[in-house]
């Protein structure tokens, strides 16, 4: 008979309603699975009861492995054996130009980055998916029957083709994907914070491999990312070889084989793990050619070798309290993630920069895949006594070109998602039939600043004048932060539309580049943006005037025809400088140049129109 | 009569409820649903009636209306893992027929 699951009062579910959901942690060392079971968060462990699965897979001889199994052959198979891919997710091998931490076959090929294994070319997205898989296959073991809904979880500074790679994984795993979420939002839910008062919190995540802060801000329910930094290549490894270099050193070894090697790190991580409990640790090994190593590490002593390692966490948090224009102070509680994160000297050195002890009642490498698990069981419905839903925001502005380069914002940074905004555009020249669409990402003022995502045409717009065109663009964030454009030209009905999924992404450095340089060079931004509207306005009268000219150049005599010519010039001459209010003057003396041509064009238009017509005929 | 727990569900219950961090014990009932007519209720309890019978069974309190305690009368919940999948099981001598799956029956 089936297996019956504790409700919460009055909220017993009917026979066969109660719906699997689960939250995966999908990391770059690790991953885990949750859900929720008798009204609490757990996580899922495997037979061994082993919560975490690492994040490597191999393509074997004999079909795929995943976990500890795969992790078993990377010394011995490392071409075929993936480890973090999570950070060659919607990559070009661009992006990853001077990384030299692959030990893969990649294959260049346009967009993400590809690998090549003993099973063909793999991407990253499907070797996600094998790992997604996995995960899939525990929970519906552990469940008893197929999944309902999951939600996978993504670092904040993820953008538009990181999400997407992600979400394609997942759905290449066969998991319904109810959204995606943002770890540190993950991690927030998990503490239940966003049942708290309203206010900013920190989230320190430092993993196996990466140092991520986030900054936080709860209001009316909604988590809104101020700020994100870190460190990719800091984590709880760079701990076990600061130990291991201990070792070394105090045992007087010399540079030890790579098997050795490895034993070691082994003796240094186990070693850093017991002085988290106690204060002195004994780490005892023997060598392959039987040289004994027996030491004692203080808790004393490792704080003093690793105090740089945890000073270097503390920088990007100042900097991404910077960023978000807030002091340590104004944080109302700080969250810990990672493993690593369980040191003491680590979360002394974290209460001491926020003056307050940070929240560690629940196991930091799990916070992150039960707060996806909450989210996924609220979302499938098992709790229908909460009609809200947790939403996230965009991390960066999007919009789109506009004439001079310049970008028309349309979903500001920081919106709630979902999200749908519309704004109309015109055609900028008489007949104009098609309209190039270009979307990108950024806070820059000027688009060859920004991120370009996608450029769709808007075609067969009927022939009008300038400026008649209606033509409605719509952008749709979904919410799980994936972007579909729309442009509709509102009078023929004409439409075109594009769902972006770019070919390869930012890195959390580049977003955190545009960020800072959209702050720092805001008044370039502002000149930048008054010159293009300028030019923009320039071109515009120079294209009418030249057609104005050349359709009734008869109507001026020579001088003013000299007046308009000279103007015209004076035009030209500004609109390759740089000074726009030079410009801005130029282009409003051309204008009262050309204002007596215009009435004159008006009265010869309306008098062709009245010609030869009797005024009865005129009167509706 | 009286409806118990098993030493290995009440110790299940006992660490749930600590982890809820609320709640008094645990309530059992059935309601007419499902396939086979009657489903049953597994609920923490923060606030028990007035009608409702108790018993406490290896420390746990268990709560059940009235109307529910003829139809679960001499039930013993125990607790079960097969494979990775856990959960509650009613052992349940009023049944005559369930369906398939077990989640709802008939007396």
């Amino acid at each position: 008979m089936a297996l019956l699951q504790i409700a919460e009062p009055d909220a017993s579910p009917a026979p066969h309603a109660r719906k699997r959901a689960i939250g995966i942690d999908l990391g770059t060392t690790n991953s885990l699975v949750a859900t929720v079971r008798h009204g609490l968060a757990v996580v899922l462990p495997d037979a061994e009861g082993r919560p975490l699965v690492p994040s490597i897979v191999r393509y074997g001889e004999n079909g795929v492995v995943t976990g500890y199994a795969a992790m078993a052959k990377q010394a011995s198979d490392p071409h075929n054996t993936i480890v973090s891919a999570k950070r060659l997710m919607g990559r070009g091998l661009a992006d990853l130009d001077g990384d030299r931490r692959f030990p893969y076959r990649f294959v260049d090929t346009p967009g993400m980055v590809r690998i090549g294994t003993r099973a063909g070319v793999k991407s990253p997205v499907e070797v996600s998916s094998d790992l997604l898989r996995a995960l899939r296959e525990r929970a519906e073991a552990s469940l008893g029957g197929a999944i309902d809904g999951a939600v996978v979880t993504v670092p904040a500074y993820f953008d538009e083709a990181q999400r997407q790679a992600t979400k394609d994984a997942a759905r290449l795993a066969g998991l319904p994907v109810l959204r995606l979420l943002n770890e540190p939002t993950a991690a927030a839910i998990a503490y239940g914070l966003d049942n708290a008062a309203e206010g900013i919190y920190a989230v320190y995540d430092l993993g196996g491999g990466t140092f991520d802060i986030s900054i936080l801000r709860l209001a009316k329910g909604v988590f809104e990312v101020l700020a994100t930094n870190g460190d990719t290549a800091l984590g709880g490894d760079d701990f076990d070889h600061r130990v291991f270099c201990w070792i070394i050193e105090a045992a007087h070894l010399p540079p030890p084989s790579a098997s050795d090697a490895r034993l070691l790190l082994v003796k240094a991580r186990t070693a850093k793990e017991q002085l988290t409990l106690h204060d002195e640790t004994a780490i005892v090994a023997s060598l392959s050619d039987g040289t004994p190593v027996d030491l004692v590490l203080t808790r004393t002593t490792l704080t003093g070798i690793t105090a740089n390692l945890v000073a270097k966490t503390l920088q990007p948090i100042k900097r991404a309290l910077r960023d978000a224009k807030l002091a340590a102070t104004d944080v109302k509680g700080v969250v810990l993630v990672g493993g690593a994160t369980r040191m003491p000297q680590v979360r002394r050195a974290v209460a001491e920069l926020f003056g307050q002890p940070p929240l560690t009642n629940l196991d930091p490498d799990e916070v992150v895949a039960l707060g996806a698990a909450i989210q996924a069981n609220k979302l499938v419905g098992n709790r229908d006594d909460e009609d809200w839903l947790l939403l996230d925001v965009t991390p960066l502005s999007l919009g789109l070109e506009t004439m001079g380069g310049l970008v028309e914002k349309v979903v500001p940074r920081n919106s709630t998602i979902p999200v749908a905004r519309a704004q109309e555009f015109t055609t900028f020249k008489d007949g104009q039939s098609a309209m190039a669409i270009h979307v990108v990402q950024g806070e820059r003022e000027k688009v060859a600043d920004c991120r370009s995502l996608a450029r769709f045409e808007l075609r067969g717009i009927p022939p009008m004048a300038a400026g008649a065109a209606r033509i409605r663009v719509t952008f749709a964030v979904d919410a799980d932060g994936l972007l579909d454009v729309s442009a509709r030209e509102e009078t023929s009905g004409v439409a075109a539309h594009v769902s972006v999924k770019p070919s390869y992404g930012l890195t959390d450095g580049e977003i955190a580049r545009m960020l800072q340089e959209s702050f720092a060079h805001a008044a370039d931004d502002m000149r930048a943006r008054a010159l293009a509207e300028e030019q923009v306005e320039a071109d515009r009268i120079v294209e009418a005037t030249r057609s104005a000219l050349a359709a009734d150049g008869d109507l001026v005599d020579a001088d003013e025809r000299a007046r308009i010519d000279a103007a015209l010039a004076e035009v030209a001459r500004l609109r390759a400088g740089d000074d726009h209010t030079a410009l801005r003057a130029a282009n409003a003396q051309l204008n009262r140049a050309t204002e007596p041509l215009a009435a004159r064009r008006m009265d010869r238009g309306v008098q062709r129109a009245l010609t030869g017509r009797r005024v009865d005929a005129l009167s509706d | 009569m009286a409806v118990t727990l098993t030493s290995a569900a009440a110790k299940h219950v006992s660490a749930f409820l600590a982890k809820r961090g609320k709640g008094t014990g645990l309530r059992l009932g059935v309601r007419t649903t499902g396939c086979s007519g009657l489903a049953y209720k597994l609920e923490y309890v923060d606030e028990t009636r007035p009608e409702d019978v108790t018993f406490v069974s290896h420390g746990i309190t268990v709560v059940i209306d009235p109307k529910s305690l003829p139809y679960i009368d001499g039930t013993e919940l125990d607790f079960a893992r097969e494979g990775l999948n856990e959960g509650f099981k009613f052992n349940n001598p009023n049944v005559k027929d369930a369906c398939g799956c077990g989640e709802s029956f008939s007396v």
